[in-house]
């Protein structure tokens, strides 16, 4: 059965400054579903999720609401809360108070409230922190608060703009599957923001790949990491090497010098095409029956595997194998043809997939936390 | 991002109206004054004739900026050395500055004409020991005193405030890097402090430049300051306030000009503000 | 060096106090001399209470610190949340350059240009008398503004602007937001312009000077008095108002260590 949309976003444009941050986006979510807005800072995913929750009203479009249109309906008026980055939780207010603070607003009789508070804290695990004041409570107890606070409201739709960035590593794992299952047992639509990949494909139902105010793929996890649309989505979402290929016909495809069996077609003849492998789907092979040749040029212990870049004629791939190599070694390539993925040129094509420049690639992905002043 | 906001800037009104009638409308009206004679009539007589009180701006301009000098020599190591005690320390002090500025300035400059008379406690103290009675009152030296003394925590309280924010790992950092004490002091602290520095200038400064009661009280009626040449003719009634008109525009003109080119100095423009 | 910055520190307080010291010592001298210490009395204590001109002064005093700080904070909070949402730069550094004039300006010329538009004013009305209650209030909310608004101005600039956007997403409309949100996190900027309002009021001389016409307050009695030759009873009424100032800063220092130390508490 085809759930119905509970959000739809309907051409929308939006500038700050004449500054295009939204660029005519189009974007159905069902109802009950976890999906991520996914892309690098500045990719336009926080001011669609303002867009959804009233902060912000489109130059351009309209953004819909169990079939209605609701530009211009005020951030209090609508269906929808919110979980803040930095939780936004009221300093001046306790545990307790902060989450009744929606209920009170709509004047709910103070028995309702108590017990709705108190669900609410026991589904978030913060019982007995009623009394507590906000600034005693850790990273990830204040983050509880905030969803206790958002969901005690009874929204539709849970907005998430990045709630997990501020939290250290374990934690955030552990958050991710506590919201996941907090998602389920509400049975709420839940739209999240984030820059982690990782943390988009664990959770999400599916991924909305953001770049350049514009939606670069949209698909389930399985989707966006196996069938990247362009280079951009294939080298945010996890290792590429991304090369220069042709489509020579239907299932075969040529790059780096050679000829490949492939399972993709409908290509014209020749086409000019980007060309994704991922690092851990190329074996290595001694020289002589590789079906490509190159040097190891830097080889990283990471625990399970080792990363290992081969440079083949100049250009710089990724392998990732649990067979130890060393530098200088001359080694041969291995691709079978379900490793192969081929993608339609685009305007990120040659820009990402070359290891040869690998600490700038760290940089991006340990892109800085986004911090408004 | 956008900017923040968390209300209608309409709210801002009724304060634009108020300035606007309060501080804007008063300005013209004593430029109005300062351009007009007792009828009404345009003139530039006023300010024609304020050569005559240049005496008067000189000795006030001086005065400022000695005083102002002296309150600073002895204001920043007060303030360096209260950042190094104890936090609660710290404090206390702080209040102790305060505690006077939140005193009758006027009594505070009357009490030292007791310090300082003839028959004063100084002189008493000295006749004691066979020396005096010097004559400390109603000099230049007791003028400038009053004022170092009536303003020095306006010097000390900006100062303290931007040292006391110093990064205490920028000083060990510039430790670590070899720099001696006086290369510390000079290559880290003192830059860092000077925001403080210029604030507690121009807040010494224009207090000092254009007071009226001080030199009263302590320089006898011998200085006449810009205040007090601007009180005087205001108190001859009406007729007058023409020229006191101008003379308080010329002030006000040359406070202007002194505080822009402070704020020329500090590189950021938080420095002008600091209360 | 930690004796002799000790010591640097003490000769500045001996320097700040010692005048406090002479007026203190002086205010219980039995004779009126303010130059020679002939003996102990409190008899300058004693003719304050019953002097009624000093006692109208410190109402007069009072009423004017009351309600212009109470006005100006009003005003003035208000204008900086409205001056924070003017997005127009041009506009805002405008209306902050005039803010600032009150505070930068000599006191004795906002006195002046104040006390003109008095007069100015009362002649087009054909007031007899044009300086009094009204105009010496109106001129201590207007030197008062700029310090409130400069106070609650960076508390708003701190508050994180998500607060705001919490409270209307949990249902609140936006006045309601501001109030039971943005109102408590800036209150203390609030507190503080309040304070620092009424103490400049409380102090002020050289404005009042200028705009109070015959309605003297404390400071305009103690200049006439400073006019004539000084009696001890000028630095009884002085060190009266020393002594409640002190305490009032010591009980205020206690309140605010008292809600740090649960603030740091709370943090542990």
């Amino acid at each position: 059965m085809q759930k119905e949309n509970i959000v739809e976003l309907k051409d929308i444009s939006v500038a700050f400054d004449g500054e295009t941050v939204l660029d005519s986006l189009s974007l159905d979510i069902k109802d009950k579903e976890f999906i991520t807005l996914l892309g690098p800072s500045g990719c336009g995913k926080t001011t669609t999720l303002r867009l959804i929750a009233g902060f912000l009203e489109p130059d351009e479009g309209d953004v819909v609401f169990e079939g209605k249109k609701i530009n211009g309906v005020p951030a209090y008026k609508r269906q929808v809360n919110t979980i803040f980055q930095r939780y936004a939780l009221f300093p001046h207010l306790n545990v307790y108070e902060n989450v009744a603070f929606g209920l009170r607003i709509k004047k709910t009789p103070e028995k309702q409230i108590k017990e709705k508070v108190n669900e609410m804290l026991k589904l978030v695990n913060l019982s007995g922190f009623e009394k507590r004041s906000i600034g005693t409570l850790s990273g990830g107890q204040q983050q509880r608060v905030a969803i206790a606070r958002a969901i005690a409201n009874h929204p539709k739709v849970l907005l998430l703009d990045e709630p997990l960035a501020a939290l250290d590593l374990k934690l955030r794992k552990d958050m991710q599957k506590e919201l996941k299952k907090i998602q389920e047992q509400l049975g709420i639509t839940f739209i999240f923001v984030t820059h982690d990949q990782e943390e988009a494909l664990t959770m999400s139902d599916r991924v909305v790949v953001m770049d350049g105010g514009k939606i670069q793929q949209v698909g389930t996890p399985q989707d966006i990491y196996n069938e990247p649309e362009n280079a951009f989505v294939a080298d945010f979402i996890g290792e590429s090497n991304i090369v220069d290929g042709i489509m020579l016909k239907d299932y075969f495809v040529e790059f780096s010098g050679a000829k490949f069996d492939c399972l993709d077609k409908g290509f014209a003849p020749n086409e000019a095409v980007d060309v994704v492998v991922r690092p851990e789907d190329v074996d290595i092979v001694p020289e002589n029956t590789g079906m490509l040749t190159g040097v190891v040029t830097s080889v990283s212990f990471l625990g399970v595997h080792y990363e290992i870049i081969v440079d083949i004629g100049g250009f710089k791939w990724m392998i990732q194998t649990t067979d130890e190599h060393f530098v200088d070694d001359k080694v041969g390539l291995y691709i079978e043809p379900d490793a192969i993925h081929i993608m339609k040129k685009s305007k990120y094509s040659g820009l990402y997939g070359d290891y040869s420049s690998y600490s700038e690639e760290l940089d991006l992905l340990s892109e800085p936390q986004e911090v408004e002043e | 991002m956008n900017k923040k906001s968390f209300g209608n800037k309409l709210i801002a009104c009724p304060y634009i109206v108020w300035a606007a009638i309060f501080i804007i409308v008063p300005l013209i009206i004593m430029v109005y004054f300062a351009l007009t004679d007792a009828n009404g009539v345009f003139t530039l007589a006023n300010i024609a004739s304020l050569g005559r009180y240049k005496k008067a701006f000189a000795i006030s301009i001086v005065y400022a900026i000695i005083a102002t000098a002296i309150t600073l020599l002895l204001a920043y190591p007060m303030a360096y050395f209260m950042t190094k005690l104890k936090v609660s320390s710290q404090k206390m002090i702080m209040m102790i500055v305060m505690l006077p500025m939140w005193m009758n300035f006027l009594i505070r400059t009357y009490s030292w004409i007791t310090i300082l008379a003839n028959t004063g406690i100084i002189n008493t103290v000295l006749g004691k020991f066979g020396i005096g009675p010097l004559k400390l009152i109603n000099t230049p030296g007791a003028v400038i005193l009053g004022m170092v003394y009536d303003f020095i925590p306006y010097m000390i309280l900006p100062i303290y405030s931007v040292m006391s924010k110093i990064d205490n790992s920028l000083l060990e950092a510039s430790d670590d890097l070899g720099a001696n004490a006086f290369n510390k002091f000079k290559r880290v602290i003192f830059p860092l402090s000077r925001p403080g520095v210029i604030s507690g200038i121009t807040m010494v400064f224009v207090p000092s430049v254009s007071t009226f009661y001080i030199s009263q009280k302590l320089g006898g009626n011998k200085t006449m300051l810009v205040g007090d040449t601007i009180e005087y003719f205001f108190n001859l009634g009406p007729d007058y306030y023409n020229i006191a008109s101008a003379i308080s525009l010329i002030l006000m003109v040359l406070i202007m000009i002194s505080l822009f080119v402070m704020n020329r100095f500090s590189d950021d423009d938080s420095g002008g503000v600091v209360i | 060096m930690k004796i002799l910055s000790r010591l640097y520190i003490g000769l500045i307080l001996f320097f700040l106090y010692a005048p406090v010291l002479v007026m203190i010592v002086f205010s219980f001298n039995s004779s009126s001399s303010v130059w020679v210490f002939e003996g102990f009395s409190p008899q300058w204590y004693l003719g304050l209470i019953s002097d009624s001109v000093m006692l109208t002064a410190l109402k007069h005093t009072l009423i004017i610190a009351v309600l212009s700080a109470l006005i100006s904070t009003v005003l003035g909070t208000a204008a900086a949340v409205g001056i924070m949402a003017i997005r127009n730069k041009l506009a805002n550094k405008l209306i902050m350059s005039a803010t600032n004039i009150p505070m930068m300006n000599a006191d004795i010329v906002t006195g002046i240009s104040l006390m003109l538009l008095f007069i100015f004013v009362g002649k087009l009305l054909g007031l007899t008398e044009s300086l009094g209650f009204v105009t010496v209030l109106i001129a201590h909310i207007t030197f008062n503004l700029p310090y409130v608004i400069l106070s609650v101005m960076p508390k708003l600039k701190q508050t994180d602007a998500n607060l705001h956007e919490a409270a209307l997403d949990l249902g609140c409309t936006p006045v309601k937001a501001f109030f039971k949100v943005i109102l408590p996190s800036i209150s203390t900027g609030i507190a503080t312009g309040m304070i620092m309002a009424f103490t400049l009021s409380l102090d002020d001389f050289v404005i009042s000077y200028f705009t109070c016409g015959h309605y003297q307050t404390l400071p305009i009695i103690i200049y006439n008095m400073t006019k004539k030759s000084v009696t001890p009873d000028t630095y009884a009424l002085s060190t009266l108002i020393f002594i409640v100032i002190f305490v009032l800063l010591i009980f205020y220092n206690m309140l605010s260590s008292k809600a740090e130390n649960k603030a740091v508490k709370r943090r542990v």
